[in-house]
């Protein structure tokens, strides 16, 4: 059970080597949590990040879950239900894609979308089922201001993102009064501390690598103005998400600021849209 | 939610939905400022629905009444016979089965005890759909009260009553300058007084930390009330006298307000007996989490004065308090295997603190740690925050109390947030 302040004892992260994923479960574990559940690609990096959070004191699990095989979620994450409540369930895997790649390979973008959106309504709804048996609990999706409107510069993603961005809204409205509480979160592109930077790392080596969401930018000089202003951190996301849950926000941008930049950003003529530097 | 109106249909509900993947609690009027009577998911079985004062012994003092009983029309009922209940909370708006299952204590605590040393026995529906007759003296009884409807749902209560002459209390009240001061006057053995409650003025910082209002209390005696009321001594009055007696808004005064004029110390006044035995009752109605609120109740036994200091003292820096806390000192223990008063004599103490505070829980956690270190424990009825590895040092029956549990009740049909919470 979470406590009065909104703390979960139990948490479940899928994309468990999610650098925002992580740094949640780092900042939960300091205050109740006790019980966290890694869902992701069995790997070295998976591992290493169980025994990071191990180190901390909680009670950590792995549990296989692969975005891309929706008939196992059912099976695999109802598992994880049966053995005790969960208080949060932090949907956090997805994959940057690589627009260039992605817009020339077909099948790779539609791999993105798969993992994005289609792996999440699968997950999402099934975390959802369970939470709402129980009663209780938050389901806590990672969208990304990149769904707000789609750019020239990662339009693949951004659309992967804006899918499951209004999926979850319609999520939290059907669950609305269950006792389940449903937030999106919407990070600005996050910058990759060293803990990022080793999963994308992992990513790399392994074929596929674990579904996670990784660095969305790294800072690189491609980086335009209004992102870089609006770049934010692992652990700034996971304040945020710990200040949401003691809130029951709906929605939760992080920095804040992206909120009211965002709200212009969605009313520009797409002429200008078209050339802003981003 | 289900709410049974007679033994019968409770039962049927516990047979029908307890057994359902998510159990059931029972729940009275929903006083209890944490999430002791919630259940997320599963059944809540409202037991306000059994409203039947069965009989009344107005000879031996003794009611047989339902469990959805509120405290206050037991009041009613048996007030003008000369009879009252015989440990009260600050607010009559609970339940006769709310208030056996959380052992309520009041300001008499050290005459009286808790509810439960009152009960001469009661009847709990357990899991089985069985009715089971506890008296004290076995386990059942020990583990149900102060239990938190763990064991079971109370169905019924014999109550042994408290015979008063008038329906007032004479109230004297007296003020500290600082925590020593105030602990010397709690204790002070000149005082013969049945209730003593004090009101921590969590405003004052540095030496004056502790600074408090005392007020002491004993049922008036017939010869002791101003002449208007002697013709109608046992009246049930809730708010303004006759005969220039305060009104409810100055009962609250009196009794809540540290700095006010009717605050200053004085003796024999005579109040109301709901007035003074409720006076959270004339206040907001605003309380627990739902009111924004958190509650933070511990207790720690003679000897631990220095860690109530300064649990005292850290709340008062911080500044955050919402309104007075309370400090209440206690007698010996009854049975109850969860029960809060502590073993032997000690104190108890009461605050209430805005949740949306920064910080709150860390702060609390520190404060926890404090109090375990001092032998002491937080309140589970009110609580909806500690760290679950405290209760067992907190709580030395919890061990013989979950055994009692897993045999009365192996599929764990009675459960709550709170039980879920804190792994009792
Ligand atoms: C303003 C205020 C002042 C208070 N002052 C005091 C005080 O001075 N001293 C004190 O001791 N307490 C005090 N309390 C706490 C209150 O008295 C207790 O929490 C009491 O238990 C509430 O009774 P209820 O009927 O509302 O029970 P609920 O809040 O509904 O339930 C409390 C617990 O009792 C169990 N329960 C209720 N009915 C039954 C039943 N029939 N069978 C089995 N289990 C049952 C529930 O499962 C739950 O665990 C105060 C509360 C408030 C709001």
């Amino acid at each position: 059970m979470k406590d009065a302040f909104g703390a979960p004892q139990s948490l479940l992260v899928l994309g468990g080597t999610s650098a925002i994923g992580l740094a949640t479960a780092r900042r939960l574990i300091a205050r109740r949590a006790r019980t966290v559940w890694l869902a992701g690609r069995p790997s070295p990096a998976l591992a290493e990040a169980a025994d990071s959070l191990r180190a901390l004191g909680a009670d950590v699990r792995v549990v296989p879950f692969d975005a891309l095989d929706p008939e196992s979620h059912a099976e695999r994450l109802g598992k994880v239900f049966t053995e005790g409540d969960i208080d949060l369930v932090l949907l956090a895997f997805g994959v940057p894609g690589d627009q260039a790649r992605d817009e020339s390979d077909p099948l790779a973008a539609v791999r993105v979308a798969q993992t994005n959106y289609t792996g999440a309504v699968s997950a999402g709804l099934v975390c959802a089922q369970a939470l709402q048996a129980q009663g209780h609990g938050s389901l806590v999706v990672l969208s990304s201001v990149a769904g707000e409107r789609a750019r020239r510069a990662d339009f693949v993603y951004g659309s992967s993102k804006a899918g499951l961005d209004a999926f979850t809204q319609g999520l939290g409205d059907a669950l609305y009064g269950t006792g389940v509480h449903v937030m999106v979160v919407r990070p600005g592109s996050v910058r990759a501390r060293a803990s990022a930077r080793a999963s994308a790392r992992a990513k790399a080596s392994g074929a596929e690598g674990p579904v996670s969401e990784g660095p969305v930018s790294e800072g690189s000089a491609s980086e335009g103005p209004v992102e870089a202003a609006l770049a934010t951190t692992p652990e700034a996301v996971a304040t945020a998400i710990e200040l949401g849950l003691r809130r029951r926000s709906e929605t939760v941008w992080v920095p804040g600021a992206l909120r009211v930049v965002m709200t212009a950003v969605r009313h520009m003529p797409r002429p200008l849209f078209r050339r802003l530097p981003m | 939610m289900l709410r049974p109106r007679t033994p019968e249909e409770a039962v049927a509900a516990v047979l029908s939905y307890g057994h359902g993947a998510r159990g059931a609690i029972a729940r009275g009027l929903g006083r209890a400022h944490g999430d002791a009577a919630q259940n997320a998911g599963g059944t809540v079985l409202d037991l306000t629905g059994l409203t039947r004062i069965r009989a009344v012994d107005a000879v031996a003092g003794l009611v047989v009444c339902d469990a959805g009983v509120g405290l206050h029309r037991l009041t009613q009922a048996l007030l003008p016979l000369g009879w009252c209940v015989p440990v009260a909370p600050a607010t009559r708006h609970v339940t006769v089965g709310g208030a056996v299952a959380t052992d309520v204590h009041g300001a008499n605590h050290p005459a009286a005890g808790s509810f439960s040393r009152h009960v001469v026995s009661l009847d709990l529906l357990t899991a089985d759909g069985q009715v089971h007759t506890a008296v004290p003296g076995m386990p059942l009884f020990d583990a149900t009260t102060g239990g938190l409807g763990l064991t079971g749902a109370i169905l019924s209560v014999t109550l042994r009553l408290l015979p008063v002459e008038t329906a007032l209390m004479r109230v004297d009240t007296e003020r500290a300058t600082g925590f020593d001061d105030l602990l010397a006057r709690f204790t002070a053995p000149c005082h013969r007084h049945r209730h003593t409650v004090a009101r921590v003025d969590l405003l004052a910082r540095g030496a004056a930390t502790g600074r408090a209002v005392l007020v002491r209390a004993d049922h008036a005696p017939y010869d002791a009330l101003p002449p208007r009321v002697r013709r109608t001594p046992l009246a049930l009055r809730p708010g303004g006298l006759p005969g220039g007696l305060p009104g409810s808004a100055g009962v609250a005064a009196l009794l809540d307000g540290l700095r006010s004029r009717a605050g200053r110390p004085g003796t024999g006044r005579p109040l109301p007996l709901a007035a003074f035995l409720h006076p959270r009752d004339g206040l907001l109605r605003g309380h627990g989490r739902r009111g924004g609120f958190v509650r933070y109740e511990v207790a720690v036994g003679d000897g631990q004065e220095e860690a109530l200091r300064r649990v005292v003292g850290r709340i008062a820096a911080r500044g955050r308090a919402a309104g007075p806390g309370v400090l209440k000192r206690f007698g010996e223990a009854g049975p109850g295997l969860l029960s809060f008063p502590p073993a032997g004599p000690g104190w108890g103490f009461a605050v209430d603190l805005p949740a949306s505070s920064g910080g709150l829980g860390r702060f609390l956690d520190e404060l926890d740690e404090e109090i375990a270190a001092a032998g002491g424990r937080v309140r589970l009825a009110e609580d909806a925050r500690l760290r679950p590895g405290l209760v067992a040092a907190m709580y030395p029956g919890l061990g013989e109390f979950r055994e009692l549990r897993a045999a009365l009740d192996p599929g764990a049909v009675f459960v709550s947030d709170l039980a879920r919470r804190l792994g009792l």
